[in-house]
């Protein structure tokens, strides 16, 4: 039996092999992450917020493995505590801008016409703002927090899917297994979501994949700025925001620690997004 | 001629996206709930005198489709109304900070042209060897090196730890900027090379498989000219299309940049009349940048035909 697809599995599996290690090490890295985030209260050795008067900007020791910031207040537990909006938030951006995204791309990609050419212009002018830009906008008008700049990102990120969706769709539709449903007299609605819809979503889902690291380190940008978790809430953000007084000073453990979570995070995001969207690439001719 | 109704079509498109925007920066203060004089008064006291002025100058009691006209008028004569927090006019204030950021984007711009121009070439010279595993690695990690973060670690290393570098304001001067400069644009460059480098790469390594260069090099010319005239000039296209997505992540990651380094540029102005609820400053500089990165786009895709004729004449014109 030498079917295309096997073919294909067998000349892919020593490459998939070979950079499962940096893979694994990835996933196993944010799987930590994310216990330490969920379990924080039992896991943490302090509150977030507890002050340690007589170690204030502390080194490593024993009772602070990552040292205090200029409060006292424990890093490591500090850490534990953030990574939950650290995580929360830009996940909560890739899951609404994915659903939003493919619906619209959807929508675009199956009826064409119109609807393509309209929603099309609606993603240039969007496109037009970055998306850290229209969170800072949602500040400005709805205030600080996390509430208006996931809204944003969202509507920001959703046309990138969108468009992704579009062409996928619309590349689908000429296939033959579709005019074969349609012979068949299956209703394009169901042939769209059911039939069409489940062979595009794996690349869909490791472009999101990828997103949700650009997500997160611009959601830590802005809570960095002051402008999205405030003060006293643990976050990585404003914990580096918090630490850059006492950067200046020489004291460089409070800001580095959450900086090198931050980009540790996205790196093995990265990697993960890009190792799923090489293996599918493989599978699905786009 | 085409050439001229392309433009022209161009031209249409720059403008509607523009206008969209224009609407959208505008009407965005609708979102919000509550009278609009609250809103723009928000964290000040609002006393009578501050209320009746601030509805005339923005004609508040006019329908919103009039304010909007008016609102453009101003706009398109450099008019955007008045900062609520200097005093002044927000021209003005954005006009006394535009230099450090454009000085901040153009700098940080040539890093980024040098590095990912080189990494690129380099890279795609040496596929698949050790040297290209290793370009593309350090572009990966580069790339995951959000701009606060490479902000505060070139700080503590080269202005605190070293002292080679200020870690604050933007100097007098233009030695003075420059040098203070060197270190926020390098940490406003860091992520972008990464975009810049891979794009080199696999635009020149699509080229480096194609027929014409194999042509070029049995012809016996030498490595260097086949490289320079048949390989590189033809993966322009990419890495220009990738420059135009560049401006606007320059300009907006300033603003974090700025921040940062403690520079008085627009980046820094919008975070800080975001803070001091200065919203016409903030609808302004949203607008500019915006504007900056729907024209330099259109620019480069006017432009493009002229430096790759292919792009023009469709598929192998020449």
């Amino acid at each position: 039996m030498t079917t295309p697809t096997m073919a294909m599995k067998v000349l892919r599996s020593p490459r998939a092999r070979r950079s499962s290690t940096t893979f694994l090490i990835s996933a196993v890295f944010l799987g930590a992450v994310t216990i330490a985030a969920i379990f924080a209260s039992f896991l943490a050795p302090y509150p977030p917020n507890q002050v340690d008067l007589l170690n204030i900007q502390a080194g490593p020791s024993p009772a602070h493995w990552l040292g205090t910031d200029a409060l006292g207040r424990d890093t490591l537990s500090r850490m534990m505590y953030g990574a939950r909006t650290a995580l929360l938030a830009p996940l909560l951006v890739v899951v609404f801008s994915t659903i939003v995204g493919i619906l619209l791309g959807l929508l675009a990609g199956w009826r064409g016409g119109w609807i393509d050419s309209v929603l099309g212009r609606i993603f240039d002018v969007i496109f037009a703002f970055p998306a850290l830009l229209l969170a800072i906008m949602a500040v400005a008008l709805f205030g600080k927090g996390l509430v208006a700049p996931v809204v944003a990102m969202s509507i920001a990120y959703a046309p990138f899917v969108a468009r992704l969706t579009r062409s996928l769709i619309a590349s689908e539709r000429s296939r033959p297994y579709v005019a074969a449903y349609r012979v068949q007299g299956f209703g394009g609605g169901f042939i769209a979501l059911r039939r069409v819809l489940p062979n595009v979503m794996p690349i869909v889902g490791a472009q999101s994949t990828l997103n949700f690291g650009y997500v997160l380190a611009e959601l830590a940008a802005l809570s960095f700025l002051g402008l999205g978790v405030q003060a006293p809430t643990a976050d990585w953000g404003a914990m580096v925001n918090e630490a850059q007084s006492g950067l200046i000073g020489g004291y460089f453990l409070p800001a580095l620690v959450p900086a090198v979570a931050i980009v540790l995070v996205v790196v093995a995001v990265n990697v993960i997004g890009e190792e799923l969207s090489d293996r599918i690439g493989g599978e699905i001719p786009a | 001629m085409t050439t001229l109704r392309r433009v022209a079509g161009k031209l249409g498109a720059l403008l509607l996206t523009l206008f969209l925007a224009s609407l959208l920066v505008f009407f965005s203060r609708f979102l919000v709930p509550g009278d609009p004089v609250s809103f723009l008064l928000r964290g000040r006291k609002p006393s009578p005198e501050a209320v009746a002025q601030v509805t005339a100058q923005y004609g508040l009691d006019l329908p919103p489709w009039q304010q909007y006209l008016n609102w453009l008028t101003g706009v398109l004569q450099g008019d955007f109304g008045r900062s609520l927090q200097y005093r002044q006019d927000v021209s003005q204030v954005i006009g006394d900070r535009l230099p450090v950021t454009l000085g901040l984007v153009v700098m940080a711009g040539t890093m980024i042209a040098i590095v990912g121009l080189t990494a690129g070439i380099v890279a795609s010279l040496n596929r698949g060897k050790v040297l290209d595993r290793a370009v593309l690695i350090g572009l990966t990690v580069l790339g995951a090196i959000p701009s606060f973060v490479g902000s505060i670690v070139l700080i503590a290393i080269f202005a605190v730890q070293l002292g080679w570098f200020p870690s604050f304001g933007s100097g007098e001067g233009f030695w003075d900027t420059i040098y203070h400069l060197v270190l926020p644009s390098i940490a406003l460059a860091i992520v972008f090379v990464v975009l810049v480098g891979k794009v080199t790469r696999s635009s020149m390594v699509e080229q480096l498989g194609r027929e014409h260069v194999e042509v070029a090099t049995s012809r016996g010319l030498k490595r260097g000219t086949v490289i320079r005239r048949h390989v590189f000039r033809n993966s322009i296209g990419p890495i220009l299309t990738v420059s135009g997505v560049l401006v606007a992540g320059l300009l907006v990651a300033s603003s974090i940049v700025e921040a940062a380094f403690g520079l008085a540029g627009i980046g820094s102005l919008l975070v800080a009349s975001v803070d001091r609820l200065d919203f016409p400053v903030v609808q302004a500089i949203v607008l500019l940048i915006v504007t900056a990165f729907v024209v330099v786009n259109a620019i480069i895709d006017v432009l493009e035909p002229w430096i790759d004729p292919r792009a023009a004449a469709g598929a192998g014109a020449r």
